[in-house]
């Protein structure tokens, strides 16, 4: 479904990725793990357009989308949950959910559809129902982050781009949020590219994973294998408890 | 000092006001959309009374034909100004973006003196002259229609912003660029956008006061500097705070040259450009991180 073949991205000298490689297959669940500044990020906002690779192929559904613009990625149906959740907080949730169904609103589809999605979003996170009408910076950063998964759902993606959705969260925001991811996946068949720290979490919810570290992939496999890796469990595992 | 005398300064403060706030609402748009102050803001307003003057004039329209012809054309120079001058930067830098508009406002004021040369033209009223008298003062037809636009185009401009998907867009690329890109708003377009709404907006302002002052191919310059001012009275908000800071403009303005001397007119609005710049460059109301929209 999505295939990165060789990709260099920099940030005007920084060299942030190195030859990076790695496909996902529709339905499946990959996770990238790697230290603080290993270009986790960077490798999401390549297959978002936001920082485009300076040399080689971003491929979806055999389609180069290299050179695209972040809004043309979004409506070929690859939607991100940016780090740090970037809600739109001085607008309303429901204002935020709203603006995630914009390409939607744009090609006209049927406003009860979008509608009934946005009423599914609730569902998904009943704690976001009670607080429709509030501005989505005056809520917690659980809250925010939902959202910010609401808001990226709304879209419809085929493919979901998670950068550290439990960054900074307490342990029954981080279930929570894993919850979703779970049942995204086996309520709706969501692909999804996860970055996560809690390397632990997240091998056990994916398929797969690449380890990468300053730059380059280092490491690749099914996550059982990754999780008995000595190296991933010492430099990933080790400190995680339970 | 009669209160009758005062309340006819603040009347017709009023009105001018109103015309600072619209031209002030067209500045923060394209602001909060791009970071761009728009220095050629004022011409769209001079291009709107010119234009006006053109169809009726030269094509022989009627009044009510010309005006939507005149803001058309205005839009549509706005719009080409986006796409000529703003969208090919290949380095937008706040240096490059004010050159860049100062040049292009000293384009079109040059071409308009080419057109139609210097000399200062009057449209006429919307619908007559005849006086009306509010309490002791009196008020021309055409402060109603000042008022009465402005209040309507204001209206439009909440709604807009407030209720459609394409105005949430606008707000939600002020407020978080990358993250507007993310959920799929095609930035760029909505920079154009604001570029058109402020254009629109500059020449119904420019319009809609022509019959009252008079037009040349140089008005825009002061009367983009007074647009300016409200805006940065308002912290450059698109909605309500500007419309005061084009009122209390407009008000200072008109006492200022009724009370004191009117050689003094204009530049009040530089000593509150100054003052607020130095003591409160948030705008009157502003926090420091203020709500724009
Ligand atoms: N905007 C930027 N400008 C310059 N360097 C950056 C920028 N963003 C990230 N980098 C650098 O790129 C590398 C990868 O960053 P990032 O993708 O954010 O890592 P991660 O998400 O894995 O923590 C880091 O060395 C970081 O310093
Ligand atoms: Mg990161």
């Amino acid at each position: 479904m999505l295939r990165l073949k060789n990709i260099h991205t920099h940030y005007g000298k920084v060299h942030a990725l190195k030859n990076v490689s790695l496909r996902l297959l529709e339905g499946e669940i990959v996770t990238l793990i790697g230290a603080n500044g290993a270009g986790k990020t960077t490798i999401l906002n390549t297959i978002s357009g936001v920082t485009p690779a300076s040399s080689g192929e971003v491929l979806f559904e055999n389609k180069q989308i290299t050179e695209l613009a972040p809004d043309r990625i979004v409506k070929l149906g690859i939607s991100q949950v940016p780090e740090g959740r970037q809600v739109f907080k001085q607008l309303s949730v429901e204002d935020n959910l709203d603006l995630g169904a914009y390409l939607r609103y744009r090609s006209r589809e049927d406003k009860a559809s979008i509608n009934e999605d946005r009423e599914h979003i609730f569902t998904l996170f009943p704690q976001l129902l009670n607080r429709r009408k509030q501005l989505a910076g005056t809520m917690s950063g659980g809250e925010q982050q939902m959202l910010a998964i609401g808001r990226a759902l709304m879209a419809k993606p085929k493919l979901l781009l998670l950068d550290e959705p439990s960054m900074g969260l307490a342990p029954l925001v981080f279930q929570e949020i894993f919850r979703v991811l779970h049942q995204l996946r086996h309520e709706h068949g969501t692909t999804i590219l996860l970055v996560e720290q809690n390397a632990k979490a997240a091998l056990k919810l994916a398929d797969r994973g690449y380890v990468l570290e300053t730059g380059k992939i280092i490491l690749e496999g099914s996550s059982v294998e990754l999780m008995d890796n000595t190296d991933v469990k010492r430099a990933y595992l080790g400190k995680e408890k339970g | 000092m009669q209160f009758d005398q005062l309340l006819q300064y603040v009347l017709s403060g009023l009105s001018t006001g109103a015309i600072y706030a619209l031209i002030g609402i067209g500045f923060s748009i394209i602001y909060n959309a791009t970071g761009i102050i728009n220095f050629a803001q004022g011409e769209f307003v001079m291009l709107g009374g010119m234009l006006t003057l053109l169809f009726l004039d030269s094509c022989k329209l009627p009044l009510w034909a010309a005006i939507p012809c005149a803001i058309a054309v205005s839009t549509a120079s706005g719009m080409l100004f986006e796409r000529l001058a703003i969208r090919p930067l290949r380095q937008p830098t706040p240096i490059n973006l004010v050159i860049i508009t100062i040049g292009g406002s000293i384009l079109i004021r040059g071409l308009s003196m080419l057109l139609w040369g210097k000399d200062t033209h009057a449209i006429p009223p919307f619908s007559g002259e005849e006086p009306i008298a509010v309490g002791g003062a009196t008020i021309l037809p055409q402060h109603i229609w000042i008022l009465g636009i402005t209040l309507l185009i204001i209206a439009a401009n909440k709604f807009y912003f407030y209720h459609t998907i394409s105005g949430k867009a606008m707000r939600a690329c002020a407020y978080n660029r990358r993250a507007a890109g993310l959920v799929g708003i095609d930035v760029r377009r909505m920079v154009l956008f604001s570029f058109i709404i402020s254009s629109a907006m500059g020449s119904v302002a420019g319009i809609i006061v022509a019959p009252l002052t008079m037009t040349a191919y140089d008005v825009g310059v002061m009367l983009g500097l007074k647009g300016f001012c409200a805006a940065i009275i308002g912290g450059m908000s698109s909605g309500g705070a500007t419309v005061v800071g084009g009122l209390i403009l407009g008000i200072l303005e008109s006492l200022g040259a009724g009370l004191i001397s009117s050689g003094y007119k204009d530049a009040i609005a530089f000593i509150i450009l100054l003052l607020i710049l130095f003591i409160r460059p948030q705008g009157l109301f502003g926090k420091a991180q203020s709500e724009r929209v």
